[in-house]
């Protein structure tokens, strides 16, 4: 991948399989380092597959459910002399299922892949998922950017889709100015 | 920081169009996002599309996402969908190509056969 931003796509991606109804996408930035966390309140994984599922040569198409997207984010983070670490509580322990993907990078590394277009990760997300909820938070050290669809939801009532395409360029736009101003 | 506000008059605007919407044909354009589709540029493809049917108000058309379709060489890969005709394939889309399927295809009835899977696999 040539943008962190598509890894979170990605893996954003396996939250919505999971059946989440809440996804939050949060980045942390220091001036060094930055801190990918992707939580969703999905159906979990067992123990065992949470053992299989960071290694690519073991998902074998019949058992893929998550493929090659958590190994490759391992990699992006691991090159930069980071780490990439998984929870998961599976639906068959607890009602309050879900699984957490921290993956750490270290900016000043020469094999950090840049964040890239976060907006765009985020409008697609929404556009493709009007269902669901998403709460992003972007720390850095001079600015916070923002955006929960729960907030904007309750504004636009049910009868306005979140993937209207207006809605859509509200989005992209609160998102550009956040992070302009 | 952009208003609440302009939200609530979305949802003024919208009142009146969703009738409208129901009214047409709906055509469907649907964009492969697995890991095998992002990784080739299927999001700034999919970007690119939802610009362009918001720009141009095409009030019948939706665009949505899809998994691994299996040919994930020939990703990015965009299927569209239109009443009583056959499902095109566009394989290896990039955004460059998005205005002219936009133009010829989707307004103007007539696949890019060019960018097709049958053009592209021969």
């Amino acid at each position: 991948m040539k943008e962190l931003s598509l890894n979170i796509l990605d893996i954003a991606q396996n939250s919505i399989k999971a059946q989440a109804t809440l996804v939050g996408i949060e980045l942390c930035e220091t001036e060094t380092t930055l801190l990918i966390r992707i939580t969703d309140n999905g159906c979990g994984m067992e123990e065992a597959f949470l053992e299989r599922v960071l290694d690519p040569f073991s998902t074998t198409r019949t058992t893929r459910k998550v493929g090659l997207g958590l190994p490759l984010l391992k990699l992006a983070a691991e090159q930069t002399g980071g780490s990439l670490s998984i929870r998961s509580i599976p639906k068959s322990r607890s009602e309050n299922s879900g699984t957490t993907v921290e993956a750490l990078f270290h900016k000043d590394h020469m094999d950090f892949t840049p964040l890239g277009d976060i907006i765009s990760t985020i409008e697609i997300l929404i556009q493709g998922n009007p269902d669901i909820d998403f709460a992003f938070t972007h720390t850095m050290p001079e600015r916070t950017v923002s955006l929960d669809t729960r907030e904007l939801r309750a504004v636009l009532g049910e009868e306005v889709p979140l993937n209207d395409f207006s809605v859509l360029a509200w989005i992209r736009e609160a998102l550009t100015e956040q992070y302009a101003s | 920081m952009k208003s609440l506000e302009e939200l609530a008059q979305i949802r003024e605007r919208m009142k009146n169009k969703v009738a409208l919407r129901e009214a047409n044909g709906e055509i469907r354009i649907v964009v492969g996002m697995a890991t095998c589709g992002i990784a080739a540029g299927a999001r700034p493809v999919l970007n690119a599309l939802v610009e362009q049917v918001a720009k141009q108000h095409l009030d019948n058309v939706t665009v949505t996402q899809t998994g691994c379709i299996g040919m994930c060489r020939l990703e990015p890969i965009v299927e569209v969908f239109m009443p009583n005709e056959e499902r095109v394939t566009y394989v290896k889309m990039t955004p460059d190509k998005v205005p002219e399927v936009i133009e010829q295809h989707i307004k103007g009835g007539k696949p890019v056969v060019k960018y097709t899977i049958g053009a592209v696999e021969n």
